[in-house]
């Protein structure tokens, strides 16, 4: 219950810097990525503001030995850009610049937006939960039995 | 098409960026939301009350909003729904094989100098710029 409880404190904080930044609406996305029209550069100003917080607390949390509520960090291990990574972000690139919503938006969204929000939220999951288990037997595929 | 917001965009990416520095100081997570949810409705997931409570919060921030402010916050959607059910397929599947989107490569991958993060959000980036000149500027869609 306290971890339910502080990771929805921390997921409403996220949740409100989409609502206040406006990311949360797909057509301010899609106005920033359309460069070759009306521009409006907010989202890069909403990911440089919050990489710089984050880079900044990261600094002095990372120092730390550990986290306060548990054992130890849960860092990203590895290391080598390969085609899944490459691939997987130009396919995500696609989606997102074909509706405006990335995975934290969308859900976001879900809580005030139209029936479409939630067309878009179950093909995301889908396609997600799709692609893990491929990924997941072609994993398998690889280990000698 | 919108009106450039920059204080808006400074102070809600501040938001973001401090739930990032939470998620890390309290629980030695990343704030990565494709990861947070894809691992929710993954089959053995041993932390899903963390990830749900994480996900309800995303929910409960928009209706707290409207609910102080009383400004319901706008989502405007302006492609046909076909589009909407591919793209959302397209981001799911391509988060889940990227390992990571918006708020895990971009903001959290890069505030760890993460190469494979900064490779990550060049890519999409630039995927999403190219898909949107096409829709708007050849395609016609919006």
């Amino acid at each position: 219950m306290r971890q339910f409880l502080g990771s929805f404190a921390i997921g409403l904080i996220f949740g409100l810097g989409l609502v206040i930044s406006i990311m949360i609406n797909p057509l301010k996305v899609l106005s920033f990525l359309d460069v070759a029209g009306d521009w409006d550069p907010s989202l890069a100003l909403v990911m440089g503001s919050a990489l710089f917080v984050t880079w900044v607390g990261y600094r002095f949390v990372l120092r730390r030995p550990a986290p306060v509520l548990a054992p130890s960090f849960s860092l990203p291990t590895k290391r080598d850009i390969d085609m899944r990574l490459v691939g997987g972000a130009a396919i995500f690139g696609i989606g997102w610049g074909m509706v405006g919503f990335c995975p934290g938006p969308a859900i976001t969204a879900l809580a005030v937006g139209e029936s479409q929000v939630l067309y878009f939220g179950i093909a995301m999951i889908m396609g997600m939960v799709i692609t893990r288990w491929l990924l997941a037997l072609s994993d398998r595929a690889k280990q000698p039995a | 098409m919108t009106e450039f917001t920059p204080v808006e965009a400074l102070a809600g990416g501040a938001l973001i960026g401090l739930s990032a520095v939470f998620a890390m100081a309290f629980y030695g997570r990343i704030a990565g939301i494709s990861g947070i949810l894809g691992g929710f409705f993954a089959a053995k997931t041993p932390d899903r009350s963390w990830r749900g409570g994480f996900l309800l919060g995303l929910l409960a921030a928009p209706l707290g909003y409207w609910l102080v402010t009383g400004i319901k916050p706008d989502v405007e959607l302006v492609v046909p729904l076909s589009i909407i059910v591919a793209g959302g397929f397209l981001v799911g599947a391509g988060t889940a094989l990227g390992g990571g989107c918006t708020s895990g490569h971009g903001v959290c991958g890069i505030a760890r100098m993460s190469q494979r993060s900064i490779v990550a959000t060049i890519c999409f980036m630039a995927t999403g710029i190219l898909t949107v000149y096409v829709m708007r500027h050849i395609l016609g869609v919006w």
